[in-house]
């Protein structure tokens, strides 16, 4: 039986091809669609670990979390030096962060922070920041370059590099008379912490020396000895991360934060702001996994109306096959087999273009942005969704099989085309 | 050979039909209205009639691929309403073997697997078949050549690659494999040109009488009507109010 249901479909292979082709591309589609929403997930969760809050001006919780953590957008606000010294003198926490964003390099975001960053900040699974090359940051204009940074611009040890006011790519007045020099070089991470150039916060303050309300005072280039000698303390930053000495006195913290007095701050517990992310970003997932299902569906409304318009031509075949003795089970069940034969093949193309697609992209990736994604071993939910598809393909084609079944009771051994 | 497809003895019917009644769904009146209709066993039946007067109608009766709406259809002795779903169709595949007009073969299977479509379905076909030459294939390669085809060149070629007379060859070869007491032709010979059509019925006449199975033959051509044990007019039978064999069965 499964020999006749091949050897049908071989001989109409350009349209049996071109149904296991709509499928296999719908089924890759949804699968990459799924891969890529849980790998987001996976990368932005496993950015940071460890930091039990994140301290900034007001704002929303999720926007804070975005700019501080992920370098995504800009703040509306910055918060006080004098807050963040007394944040971190409070008797409950272990560590703190300093963030000082704003200004970029050739794309890049720079960050001013303290070597309390390269000791304190974690990422994945409590793993802690490495330097691949050199030392960090311990002369005013030493920076340390994200992983990715020094690949893409070929930096090395040694090398100078100006800092541009604002963070967009072009046309941004530039820092010049204050050079940085490379101090070191971060190991990858797969976070955006490989995209980061690092200088101390007041590496931040020296560049800001000419400036005054965010513009250049022409004819003021300040050189770099001068301002060696500057009180270069910060008057502000843009946010903190904090570590707690016990977990259990995060929301005593927090409250206490949120209630400063002095000014207006936003303390949030990372975990929870990334909740709040993904009830945002859920809508859009679904609305992508929706439109992934009806890609699917359509492949498989594609599978039984290529089935049904057979059906017509075949009618002899199924005369043939009755009068030699096949019952009208025997007819629908033969169908079922080459639907079930055309989606398993369009399904099975379609895992291998995903995992083609999700090899190419990860090889992409690794080479020219130095981030390992998980290794893809076909996952539970790739199975299941598989599996899914597979039952509607049955399914749906149970439905030309069943009009083959009716047509074979009604016809006869008429020979009518 | 013989004796062994001859279930019943040879003056028993192989074929009767009593009070058989049916009509197409759409159809304003019965297509088939048959008082008696018998044929015994080993006998050649030739069944004539206009286009459209029921005679595929009539064989997809006695082939128990539609039931009757009233009356009894016996084949071999077994009443076919006694047998249920499937076991109709293996039934079929068991009994009969049956050569339609013309495209008989499944286009995309080869030759061999044409001709042993029905063991799929019979086992009991399939072990006759095996038990004759030893294997299914030698088998089919037995029946080729008796059918005058060159088994070793055909065997595993796609059926759709014969031509049309080597095609109603094949079909013969898978009608008669694993010796079915009865061979249903639908106007066999209607796609072959004379020469073909009289080799064509010789063929088959020989490996028919080979087995002893009885044939029920339909066909608008006259000319063949001779070469038969019997002859029947199906409009005549249809419409008989006395037992049709009486009035139309012409025995020579
Ligand atoms: N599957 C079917 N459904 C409905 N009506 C049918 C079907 N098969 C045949 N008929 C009708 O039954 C009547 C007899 O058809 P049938 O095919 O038995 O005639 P026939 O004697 O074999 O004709 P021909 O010599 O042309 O083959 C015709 O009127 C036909 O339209
Ligand atoms: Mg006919």
């Amino acid at each position: 039986m499964l020999d006749i249901a091949w050897q049908s479909l071989r001989n109409r292979w350009s349209t049996a091809l071109l149904a296991v082709f709509a499928i296999a591309i719908s089924v890759a589609l949804i699968l990459t669609v799924d891969q890529v929403r849980r790998d987001a997930r996976t990368a932005f969760v496993q950015t940071v670990s460890g930091t039990d809050l994140v301290v900034g001006a007001r704002s929303g919780a999720v926007q804070l979390l975005l700019y501080s953590v992920f370098r995504i957008g800009n703040a509306t606000n910055n918060m006080s030096w004098q807050s963040a010294t007394e944040i971190a003198e409070r008797r409950e926490v272990a560590w703190t962060i300093p963030l000082s964003l704003g200004d970029s390099y050739r794309g890049y975001r720079v960050l001013g922070t303290n070597q309390g960053y390269f000791t304190h900040y974690r990422f994945g699974r409590d793993r802690q920041l490495s330097l691949s090359d050199g030392v960090v940051f311990d002369d005013l204009f030493d920076v340390v370059l994200g992983s990715e940074v020094a690949r893409e611009l070929e930096h090395k040890l040694g090398d100078q590099i100006i800092i541009a006011h604002g963070t967009g790519s072009v046309g941004l007045a530039t820092h010049d008379n204050q050079p940085f020099k490379v101090a070191g070089i971060l190991a990858p991470t797969g976070t955006p912490v490989d995209r980061t150039v690092h200088v101390s916060l007041e590496g931040i303050e020296a560049v800001h020396v000419d400036w005054r309300n965010g513009m250049q005072v022409q004819g003021e280039g300040t050189s770099a000895d001068v301002i060696r000698d500057m009180d270069l303390e910060p008057s502000e930053i843009t946010a903190m991360m904090v570590g707690l000495k016990t977990r259990g006195t995060v929301f005593r913290v927090q409250r206490a934060i949120n209630n400063y007095r002095a000014e207006p701050l936003l303390a949030i517990l990372p975990g929870v702001a990334l909740q709040q992310l993904w009830d945002l970003v859920g809508v859009a997932e679904t609305a992508l996994l929706a439109v992934s299902a009806v890609v699917v569906l359509a492949g498989l409304i594609n599978l039984i109306s290529v089935l049904l318009s057979s059906l017509a031509e075949r009618r002899r075949e199924m005369a043939i096959l009755r009068s030699a003795g096949a019952s009208p089970g025997t007819i629908f069940r033969l169908l079922c087999l080459e639907s079930t034969l055309l989606a398993l093949a369009g399904i099975v193309a379609g895992f291998v273009l995903h995992q083609l697609t999700i090899q190419l992209v990860s090889a992409i990736l690794s080479t020219r942005f130095g981030m390992d994604l998980p290794s893809h071993l076909p996952g539970v939910s790739e199975l299941l969704l598989c599996i899914a598809i597979l039952v509607g393909a049955i399914i749906a084609g149970a439905i030309p099989a069943w009009r083959a079944y009716r047509q074979s009771l009604a016809d006869g051994m008429a020979q009518r085309t | 050979m013989r004796q062994e497809t001859q279930e019943t003895s040879p003056t028993a019917a192989l074929i009767n039909l009593e009070r058989v009644r049916f009509s197409w769904t759409a159809a304003p009146s019965p297509t088939i209205d048959i008082k008696q209709f018998r044929v015994e066993a080993g006998k050649r039946v030739f069944l004539r009639g206009p286009s459209g007067s029921g005679k595929t109608t009539l064989l997809s009766l006695v082939a128990a691929v539609i039931p009757p709406d009233k009356g009894v259809i016996e084949i071999a002795g077994t009443d076919l309403s006694t047998l249920q779903g499937a076991a109709r169709d293996r039934f079929r595949a068991d009994h009969m073997g049956i050569v339609f007009q013309q495209f008989n073969l499944l286009p995309f299977l080869s030759v061999a697997q044409n001709v042993t479509l029905p063991c799929r379905f019979s086992s009991a076909r399939r072990q006759r078949a095996q038990a004759d030459s030893g294997s299914l294939e030698a088998e089919v390669c037995r029946l080729l050549l008796a059918l005058k085809l060159d088994a070793g060149a055909l065997l595993h070629r796609p059926a759709m690659s014969l031509s049309v007379g080597q095609q109603q060859r094949v079909a013969v070869a898978r009608a008669l494999i694993g010796r079915p007491p009865l061979v249903i032709a639908d106007e066999p010979t209607s796609a072959l040109d004379t020469d073909t059509r009289d080799a064509f019925l010789e063929l088959l006449f020989k490996e028919i009488d080979a087995t002893g199975a009885s044939l029920l033959f339909v066909s608008h051509d006259k000319g063949l009507a001779e070469r038969f044990d019997q002859q029947l007019d199906l409009p005549t039978l249809n419409r008989a109010e006395t037992p049709g064999a009486d009035m139309t069965l012409q025995d020579r």
